[in-house]
This record gives structure tokens, sequence and C-alpha cells, in this order.
């Protein structure tokens, strides 16, 4: 068994009557020539330090090493939003959390990038909490999100040099969302959906750390990554469609990543890192 | 960065943060670095070039070469307390911005260290996206090796013959090798030999080796 496309995997779950989760796994496993049940060990460990990470990132006193960013998070989490559900406010905070535990050199996964490793955990954290469900299942989702991620890096890009924040944070959201889709009892062609409703959503966001460090936008970005995800995964989960197939979203993701100018592809040259304000914290800090 | 093609290449590495090439990529610099010295680091100088020099603090990327130099890896949380560790056990340390020039990508960083017998080595590394690296340099001469394979690295005077002799000790004893580079001062000077390898290569294949060159050095992968 072997994927490129969404389109590929959204056949193989139809024929096997698996979530796709389960496929993803199957060929890891496969072609890493291990047991289906090490290879999910391997994923139980990662969602442990993806849990410390959340919680960490809400209770902790955090501080980056520069000070330009942390304590945002806990601070959001202490709070009951005026406008967003109670439970959505606090996913976001935890999104906010385990970037910012990432900003101060705290231990994270990567997911699919350490700029942008807040947004599956804190969407996964959700539908346990939320939705009730089971650690297994959580952990199946992980592997739809990192097939979602597969099928990204392979045909666009998963780094902010490469492909700009949409690469990253627009990855990680419709990873997110694809995952909270099937979570939710979506169909497998649902869970493409949300993918490409993600991505169209996330299309053109650059890549503009002030003065280069993985905090400004960063942090931020990956609260607005999480919400484009759920609302994605609501549109999708209603029956809502992406018009242009999920594949070729993913293609116009590679297209304009390309067409990024390198000012704004993590050189911190454009963009945020090229208001006067940026420049200054640059100056200041390196 | 590469395509990924495995799930842990997308959900991974478990790492300290705050970015996958100025931090994890540093340890794993400073990882190899220590396994290719051989012996705990007395003394290091770390120039930092490109983007290393100009956002490495806030990375921490200081601290997570010392880190790898003190044994460490990318995802060990005393990495932001490696200044204050290595000061304990009297590590040497100086920390310097370079401009090495327009040659060297925009992640790199050189190495001088010292080890605690007084073997020093000088090795020039980039960080090339993800968390991976490329040793670029060794002691001034151009290798290309890439820390995930078991690594073979010889310091030997360049005479005809060497090489082969090295290939045909590694084949007798069934190991397979990924990837091969040689590189040389000048004709009948030093010579550096850097072989990546599928599987760990047996202590006796160590000793011939160690008969024929100066310098052999087995490094592990480091992930
Ligand atoms: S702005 Fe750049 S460095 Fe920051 S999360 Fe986005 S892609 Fe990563």
């Amino acid at each position: 068994m072997y994927y490129e496309t969404i389109k590929q995997l959204i056949r193989l779950a139809g024929r096997q009557k698996k979530p796709i989760g389960e496929i993803v796994l199957a060929i890891e496993a496969e072609q890493e020539n291990e047991s289906p049940s090490t290879i999910r060990g391997q994923m139980v460990i990662s969602w442990e330090v993806m849990k410390q990470a959340l919680d960490r990132g809400v209770t902790d006193n955090i501080r980056s090493v520069s000070g330009l960013s942390g304590g945002d998070a806990k601070l959001f989490f202490a709070r009951t939003p005026k406008f967003l559900n109670p439970d959505v406010g606090k996913a976001v905070a935890r999104a906010l959390g385990v970037a910012e535990v990432n900003a101060a050199m705290g231990k994270i996964v990567a997911c699919p990038t350490a700029g942008s490793c807040g947004i599956v955990p804190a969407a996964l954290l959700f539908a346990k909490e939320r939705l009730q469900i089971d650690e297994e299942t959580i952990i199946t989702a992980l592997f739809t999100a990192a097939g979602i991620g597969i099928v990204c890096s392979m045909n666009a890009s998963i780094s902010g040099a490469e492909g700009g924040c949409q690469a990253e944070c627009g990855v990680a959201a419709a990873m997110a969302a694809g995952a909270l889709t099937e979570l939710s009892g979506g169909s497998a062609t649902m869970v493409g959906h949300a993918v490409a409703l993600t991505l169209i959503n996330m299309l053109g966001l650059v890549c503009d750390p002030v003065a280069g460090l993985v905090e400004v936008p960063c942090i931020l970005r990956n609260a607005g990554a999480l919400m484009q995800a759920f609302l994605a995964a609501d549109l999708a989960l209603t029956g809502i469609k992406s018009r242009i197939p999920v594949d070729e979203v993913i293609g116009a993701m590679r297209e304009v990543g390309q067409a990024l100018p390198e000012s704004l592809r993590e050189t911190a040259l454009g963009g945020l890192a090229n208001t006067p304000t940026g420049r200054r914290l640059r100056r200041k800090l390196t | 960065m590469g395509k990924a093609d495995s799930v842990f290449e997308i959900i991974g590495p478990i790492m300290i943060g705050p970015s996958s090439s100025h931090t994890a990529a540093a340890v794993r610099i400073g990882q190899i670095s220590l396994a290719i010295l051989g012996e705990p680091v007395n003394e290091a100088i770390i120039q930092f070039h490109g983007s290393y020099a100009l956002t490495g603090k806030g990375h921490g990327s200081d601290k997570a070469i010392v880190a790898g130099l003190l044994g460490f890896d990318a995802a060990d949380e005393r990495i932001k307390d490696s200044l204050a560790i290595a000061k304990q056990q009297n590590m040497k340390l100086d920390f310097q911005k370079v401009d090495l020039g327009d040659d060297y990508h925009p992640n790199t960083v050189r190495l001088l260290i010292a080890g605690v017998s007084g073997m020093h080595f000088e090795i020039t590394a980039i960080s090339v996206g993800g968390g991976n690296i490329s040793i670029v340099e060794f002691n001034g001469l151009p290798i290309q090796l890439s820390g995930e394979y078991h690594t073979l690295i010889t310091i030997h005077s360049d005479r005809p013959g060497i090489v082969a002799k090295a290939t045909s000790i590694i084949s007798q004893h069934k190991v397979n090798i990924s990837t091969m580079n040689l590189s040389r001062q000048r004709r009948g000077g030093l010579a550096a030999m850097a072989i990546e390898m599928d599987q760990p290569l047996p202590p006796e294949a160590i000793k011939e080796l160690e008969e024929k060159a100066q310098i052999v050095r087995i490094i592990p992968p480091i992930y």
C-alpha cells in the first residue's frame, strides 16, 4: 500500500472501511518493517510529551529567552472569553501555551514544525475532553493528522523557509481539522474537505518572524490556525464541500509558496519582521 | 527541507524548542563533535556565521551546542542550563560571531574543540532544515556527513591503496556503505575520509583500520 495524495488516502480508507489514521499507521508499519503496535507505541510517547506541554503552557509562568513572549496563554486560559465558546477559548489558550513553551526552550513535539507545535495537540486535547474520546482513538487521530502532513510535505512543503507560514501553521491546521473531522464521525471524504477548507483559508500566509525568532508572530498564529481548523471541521461535518478538490488546493499552496519572495520565507527581512518595531527588536535582541 | 516519508518526520522530533534548525540541529552538531573528539571536551571555541550569528542567541543555539558537547540529546531538558553545567565541569567556552564569507551556508557553525587529553579538532557544520545537519569540513578538509548513519571518519596520509583497503575491510565484514567521500590537502598530504554505513563496524574491523590511519573515529547514528 502506498499514498501520495489525499484522494488515495480517502480511497484506501473507503475500500478497507477503516479510518484514515488506521491506513496511515498500517503503511508506516509496513514501510518501517515494524509491528503496528510498536509504531503506535512511539506515537503514545509523542502524545505524552504533547500533554505535558499542553499542561505547562497554561499553568507555568513562562518567559522566553529573548523576553519577547510568555504569559499570554496563562492569562487567556484564566478568563472567560466574550465571543468564543468557553471550551474553544480554553483550546486556543492551550495552543498558545504549547507555542510559548517552545519559545521558552521547553520540551515539545514538532508538529509539523517547532513553530507550529501547538495546533494539533490543542485540537486533540479538546476532542478528548469535550467529545469524551478515549486515548486509543486520539492516537489513531494523530496518524490521520500525520498522513495529511505527509501528503502536504510531498506535494507542497512543511517548511516556512520554502513555503511560508501556510506550510507550517497552515498544514498544522489542516492536520488538526482532518483529525477532528474523523474523530467526530465524519467520513474520509469529509476529512478531505476539512483539509481543503482549512488550507483555502490559510493560503498565502507569509513567514516573517520578528528578529528571526520563533515567537512573534508564530505563537499567535498557532491560535489563529486552530480557529481555522475548528471552523473547517464544523463546515465539513455539516456536509459543506470545497469547490476545489483537496489535492488541487495543496498544489495551489505549493505554487503560492514558490511565488513568495525570499523576504517572506523565514529570512526575517519582510512583513512584520521589517516593520519599524520589528527592526528595532532585531537590533535590540541580536 | 526534503519530503517527509515517515509519520515521525511530521509528528516529531520530540525536542527542546524553539527552533528545529537553530536549537535541535545545534544540539546534534555538538553531539557529533563530541563523538568525533572521542573524549570529554575541555575547551571549545564556537564560531557562529550567518543566521546563526544573527538569531542564534534568541534560539538558544549557544546553549544547544554546549548541551551537545556535554552529551545531551535534543530532547534533554537540561539544555537551557547547559552553560552553567559546562561551567561546573570547568569547560572553557568562547563564543564568536564570524563572517566566513558567502561560500558558506547561512546556518553555519565552526567548532574548535579540545579534549581533556589535549586532542583537538576543527569541525564546520551546517543546519539544513528540520533539525537535520551536515558536517561540511573536518580539520579544514571538506567532507559530507549527516550523522544519521554509522559513520567512519579517518585522517590518514594520502598514500595509494588506503581507500581501497578501508572499503575492502568494510565489505569483508558485510557492512553496507551508504555514502562515502574523500578529500585531501594536497597530493601526498593529509587526507580525510568519511564513510556512512548502514550497519555498525565490528571491533576487529576498527582495529585493522587503526593500523592504517592516524585517526579513526566511529560515530553511532545521532537522531
Ligand atoms: S512565521 Fe515562520 S517561523 Fe513562525 S511559525 Fe510561521 S512559518 Fe514558522
